[in-house]
């Protein structure tokens, strides 16, 4: 992890001046993208966002805080059905929706790293945990009819209604999780530079040492704990939002923890940019494999595994160490 | 509620109880040995029931004969993913390890629902439907068979370990993998023989369900699960802990499915995983951190 950062600092420094112009020239681009392609590639361009949001959540507890969780997909149920359950029975704007469901998600979180935490969970152990919280909710909302129970909750549409986000068009949603997706990347990469952020590397690269150095690293992990939590609500929200429907396997199952968790350990944990990057190659491989293996579900998640041992064993920077060593390779010569 | 029912359900739960020690000694093993938590293993143990099931359905070969067949072949399963994918990487963190065997998981798995399709496949035996009379009590004979299976492998593994040559390379690779590289030992040969023989053990307790369990792609994560309870329990690495915590986490099974109903029952078992880690993550018969 040391080389991946030394070699992080390296590419941004390769940027230098031209960095805020590449990245004002891609927002652009994005902004144009959605009116120049068909409508699927608009479906899995919206997957790619919501999944980096969601990914970069994962992100800062797995990859800056090194605590690996088995069962992010906890806080993506839980964003989905605070905002949905808010709206049915309150008639609340998903807009306010989303502040709560990521309120109630980091109350969670905050709850699960308290008890993992203060014990000194870590490792497999604190994986494990993580795995175990997202099972209990997921089993409680199969047998909790008053949730709509296995069964799941369809949310009535309104048509176009932008106070409600709810929208008869895929392109408003493209913007919406564009923009979250920015968010996200900009705090993450802001962060990245703080001093919280970098007790939070402190800690991840050794425990002890942080904690000699003076550090509350139970602090830290708390901290990243929660934005890590608050973070995968937000894309549960806009997921519930865009499907209109959502039922505890596709929020709460353990599948989807995978599919969080996957995304930024094949672009690079612990990068700004990994979420992204992961989320770039395998949407549209999952989305393109089960359009061709239609009969036969799994295919994806075969590949998945296979990407994963892969980058696991020949990568185990993900795609960006790996590019930034290539960079390095290339500058030093 | 009467006294026979509270005896039968605590009759069931210890049988199945055994299946849990036999599924949970493999993974402490390859904990112990390796400190490698290996989340493919209910997916090899996926692969001992299909290997049992498809033994029985093209060669009628009786479900407890084939656990022949199904030692060596998952012995080469697990010896090749150790040598092959795990060994190259024994020096990253350790969450590497454990993204790997995921990745194995995931893999395996949706392999088997390529393969064999996602449908519930059931073995009858002939004697399925037997049962001993103990009083008013009826046992199933494939369960007694089951629990016997595992105490024989269980005891079979335990003097592996305890008497022979090779048992004590594994505990010394375990204890200290430096100090035994320099006694001559070949650590990593261990290693491999070591995730073998864990993976072997899945393999049985598959063939030792399948008589009784549906057979399909996923199945080996409701094992999987109870089994890893079973292993922080008894305490990581400790095969002893593994036997004991099997049959405890058996017994308690079967009393949470007499006071719980249906889906409740399994989130006291998860709660009660949560609360072991949180408090006892060394185990009741742990004494290492």
């Amino acid at each position: 992890m040391n080389e991946n950062k030394h070699a992080a600092g390296y590419l941004a420094r390769g940027l230098g001046t031209k960095k805020w112009f590449v990245i004002i020239l891609a927002l652009a681009l994005l902004h144009v993208l959605p009116w120049t392609i068909p409508s699927h590639i608009i479906h899995m361009m919206i997957m790619i966002f919501i999944f980096t949001i969601m990914g970069q959540g994962w992100n800062v507890l797995g990859g800056y805080v090194g605590q690996f969780s088995f069962g992010h997909a906890l806080f993506f149920g839980i964003g989905a059905y605070t905002s949905t359950l808010l709206f049915l029975h309150l008639g609340l704007s998903p807009w306010f929706g989303i502040i709560i469901a990521c309120m109630a998600s980091i109350a969670v979180g905050l709850f699960v790293g308290l008890l993992s935490f203060r014990y000194g969970l870590s490792g497999p152990f604190f994986a494990l945990i993580m795995l175990a919280f997202a099972e209990i909710f997921h089993i409680t909302f199969i047998t909790w009819k008053a949730v709509g129970g296995s069964l799941g909750l369809l949310i009535q549409s309104s048509g176009n209604a932008p106070l409600l986000m709810q929208f008869t068009d895929k392109i408003p949603f493209y913007y919406i999780s564009l923009w979250f997706m920015a968010a996200a990347l900009y705090v993450v990469w802001r962060f990245e530079k703080s001093r919280t952020g970098l007790y939070f590397m402190a800690v991840r690269e050794d425990k002890d040492a942080a904690e000699a150095l003076g550090i509350n690293t139970f602090k830290s992990q708390m901290i990243a704990m929660a934005i890590s939590a608050g973070m995968t609500a937000i894309g549960g929200t806009i997921y519930a939002q865009y499907l209109l429907y959502i039922d505890p396997d596709i929020t709460f199952g353990a599948i989807n923890s995978v599919e969080i968790m996957i995304r930024p350990i094949i672009g690079g944990p612990g990068t700004v940019l990994g979420p992204l990057l992961g989320s770039v190659v395998l949407t549209p491989l999952s989305e393109f494999t089960r359009e061709v293996f239609q009969a036969y579900s799994g295919v994806y998640l075969m590949i998945y595994g296979i990407v994963l041992v892969a980058v696991i064993m020949f990568l185990p920077e993900g795609i960006i160490g790996f590019a930034n060593r290539m960079f390095e390779k290339f500058r030093t010569r | 509620m009467n006294i026979y029912y509270i005896l039968q359900s605590l009759i069931d739960g210890l049988l199945i109880g055994g299946v849990y020690s036999l599924v949970a000694i493999g993974l402490t093993l390859i904990f112990g040995v390796m400190r490698i938590v290996n989340f493919a293993h209910g997916a090899l143990m996926m692969l001992g029931m299909y290997t049992t099931y498809w033994a029985f359905n093209l060669l009628h070969i009786d479900p407890y004969l084939s656990i022949l067949i199904c030692v060596p072949v998952l012995f080469i399963i697990g010896a090749a993913f150790q040598k092959f994918l795990i060994t190259p990487i024994l020096d990253a963190p350790e969450h590497n390890q454990l993204l790997l065997t995921l990745g194995v998981s995931l893999f395996l798995e949706n392999l088997a629902v390529f393969l064999w399709s996602p449908n519930y496949r059931v073995t009858r035996t002939s004697y399925e439907f037997a049962y001993l009379y103990i009083g008013d009590l009826s046992i199933s004979l494939q369960r007694v068979l089951a629990f016997l299976t595992a105490m024989v492998v269980t005891g079979i593994v335990y003097f592996l370990l305890s008497k022979t040559d090779l048992g004590k390379a594994i505990r010394a690779a375990s204890e200290e993998p430096r100090g035994a590289l320099l006694m001559g030992i070949n650590v990593r040969r261990i290693y491999w023989i070591t995730f073998g023989i864990g993976a072997a053990c899945a393999g049985v307790a598959g063939s030792a369900t399948a008589p009784f369990f549906p057979v399909y792609p996923t199945v080996g994560g409701i094992f999987v699960i109870t089994a890893f309870m079973v292993v922080v329990l008894g305490g990581m690495g400790s095969v002893l802990g593994a036997f004991a915590g099997g049959l405890i986490i058996g017994l308690a099974d079967a009393v949470g499915g007499m006071i719980f109903p249906g889906a409740m029952k399994s989130i006291i078992s998860f709660i009660l995983f949560i609360l072991i880690l949180l408090f006892k993550p060394t185990g009741l018969f742990g004494s290492k951190n």
